[in-house]
């Protein structure tokens, strides 16, 4: 029961959020000197004449004054319609709807690796601090957040070339049709974005953990003899997790911004790619649906956070 | 020797510790990532004097040339060296980084103060724009603003393009100085100022800030690692810096995958220029904080 009033708390509270993020990208967009009709013109290869530009205003509905378009967007979000994408005349849900699941499998495939590297390294670099476990733990750490991740792609694409000669086929498959292709396709993405996102938790794993084994509690269960892989496992690694858990949750979301520009490297096409045509075209719908679906993920995945951590700590009431 | 260990010492004041011999003593790591930067600073300033070559001279005649002595990281599809346009990529990257950095920390440091300091309805409504402005992904918000605001070269600087990367900071800069206020504004001394008369405009900038100072410095060596960062994958997506203008994120852009094996050169010393200097500020970001804040230590 308090988890629900705490979710349908959550839930209203995000509303006015979305609602400015809607607003701001609205007007902040619109602002743009270019005109998306001349640069759609352009691309069809049709006359770029008075006529032709005010007859496609006409029915994209860009003629109309300002407060009006804005009315008619935000009922449009009342009712989850998001409109139709200015360059394509699809309904941008659906444009969305088709290039969401590969972002999502490489977002989640990266957490995956992220998670496998960042929790052992972080208590092996937090259990034998200052020695060289530490210093090779904290090195692949600092060099994770320095690496540019879409370099990184760039350099196993150049590794896979020049070792075995061969390169994931280019493409999306459903992991349930052939789950061999899509996972050598999107292991590689997953992997350039994952080594950032992994040296993140890693750090604050250590630093946790680090922090955790200072209590008194600690020292008093090595007082009782208790053995200190038991101490790390049972009383500290459990209190060191909820930091982890927040780095984790908040670096979910910015990741699918950090596939914007690894989706270009390895061609995949995906929400990062479409983002990025989007704002090379002037595409104002479509931009607006996508900021709208990343502050959405962004929302959801502070959401789970807090659930997580009223799971993983009763002390941290739900309020 | 007995007699000097006899006399009783001279009652002099423990002497201040020098601020920069402290800092080389406690934080090594800290010195080599000065060092580093050091060096990109000297690329950036005398990029004319240290590149051998012209970074936009086309020279077809050296089309994908091998790393040799004469073009000592090899040259690109253009036949421009490498190495010089790695040198001449220092200006963009520093120039970009230093001032988007700055400039997003300061307007961020000033809006936090004041929200902190007055409390109650302004908190209120800056702090909703602050979590409005932090459910956008840095790359996005940089990218939506990036379209939307276009070029504004001042000095061969975009100048639009230091205002979209320094926006992302602002929210961040803003929440950490407006918890750092909290604690401030509770202090005798801002009583005693505001009792003294002074006007809020002067307490905020002369009371206030200066004591903000650390997570400032703080944060502005880190967000210069993250702009460095963010202004390579903009140019890198042809969005931010263009050709032929030498930055390291446009070096590595449009590399087709014909060129990897034919030049791989042309993706790996861009790539490295990036992660040293992203590395040295980090490091030295990293050793600043624990420097002056060893509670943030981390």
């Amino acid at each position: 029961m308090q988890m629900l009033s705490f979710l349908a708390r959550r839930i209203l509270l995000a509303i006015p959020t979305l609602i400015g993020v809607a607003v701001v990208t609205f007007f902040l967009i619109r602002v743009v000197p270019g005109d998306p009709v001349v640069v759609k013109l352009r691309a069809d290869g049709a006359p770029i004449t008075e006529a032709t530009i005010q007859a496609e205003r006409k029915r994209l509905g860009l003629d109309q004054p300002l407060h009006i378009q804005f009315v008619d967007y935000m009922t449009g979000l009342a009712r989850l319609d998001l409109g139709r994408s200015l360059w394509t005349g699809q309904s941008v849900a659906e444009e969305i709807a088709i290039r969401f699941p590969v972002s999502f499998q490489v977002a989640v495939m990266a957490t995956i690796i992220a998670l496998l590297i960042a929790l052992p390294l972080g208590i092996l670099s937090a259990v034998y601090r200052d020695t060289w476990v530490d210093y090779l733990v904290r090195i692949v750490a600092v060099s994770g957040l320095a690496i540019p991740s879409f370099w990184l792609g760039m350099l196993m694409i150049l590794a896979l070339l020049s070792l075995f000669n061969w390169l994931p086929k280019i493409g999306y498959v459903s992991i349930f049709q052939d789950p061999v292709a899509n996972l050598t396709a999107l292991i590689f993405p997953a992997l350039s974005v994952g080594y950032r996102y992994a040296a993140v938790a890693t750090r604050m794993m250590r630093s946790a953990l680090l922090e955790v084994l200072r209590e008194d509690y600690i020292r008093t269960a090595r007082a009782k003899g208790v053995y200190r892989a038991l101490v790390v496992r049972r009383h500290a690694l459990r209190n060191a997790l909820l930091p982890v858990v927040t780095v984790v949750g908040l670096e979910f979301a910015f990741l699918i911004g950090g596939l914007v520009v690894t989706e270009q490297v390895f061609n995949l096409n995906g929400i990062g790619k479409l983002f990025v045509d989007a704002t090379t075209r002037g595409d104002f719908t479509l931009i607006q649906g996508l900021v709208l679906l990343i502050a959405v993920i962004f929302i959801v995945v502070n959401i789970i956070v807090d659930v997580l951590y009223g799971l993983l700590d009763p002390r941290i009431r739900l309020s | 020797m007995a007699d000097v260990a006899a006399r009783p010492a001279a009652p002099t004041l423990p002497r201040r510790p020098n601020v920069v011999l402290t800092f080389v003593r406690q934080q090594p790591l800290g010195v080599i990532g000065f060092a580093i930067i050091l060096m990109y600073v000297a690329f950036a300033v005398f990029a004319r004097q240290i590149a051998p070559y012209d970074p936009e001279e086309i020279d077809f005649a050296f089309m994908l040339g091998a790393p040799s002595t004469e073009h000592l990281f090899g040259t690109d599809q253009f036949g421009r060296d490498v190495f010089s346009r790695i040198v001449y990529g220092a200006r963009t990257a520093l120039a970009v980084g230093v001032l988007s950095s700055i400039f997003g920390c300061t307007l961020g440091a000033l809006i936090g103060a004041t929200s902190g300091y007055f409390g109650g309805r302004v908190d209120m409504i800056v702090q909703r724009f602050v979590d409005i402005m932090l459910a956008f992904p840095i790359i996005v918000l940089a990218m939506v603003v990036v379209a939307v605001l276009g070029k504004w070269p001042v000095f061969g600087v975009d100048l639009n393009l230091v205002i979209a990367i320094a926006l992302p900071f602002l929210p961040k800069m803003a929440r950490v100085a407006r918890s750092s206020t909290l604690a401030i504004a509770q202090m005798p001394y801002i009583d005693a100022a505001r009792a003294a008369g002074y006007s809020h405009t002067r307490i905020v900038l002369r009371h206030i800030m200066p004591n903000i100072m650390a997570p400032y410095l703080i944060m502005v060596t880190a967000f210069i690692a993250q702009a460095i960062l963010l202004e390579a994958s903009l140019s890198f997506l042809g969005l931010g810096v263009t050709e032929p203008t030498a930055a390291w994120g446009l070096m590595l852009a449009g590399q087709s995958a014909d060129f990897y094996r034919e030049a791989p050169w042309m993706v790996l010393f861009p790539g490295l220029a990036i992660t040293l200097a992203v590395f040295a500020f980090n490091l030295f970001g990293d050793s600043l904080r624990d420097w002056l804040d060893p509670r943030m230590k981390g």
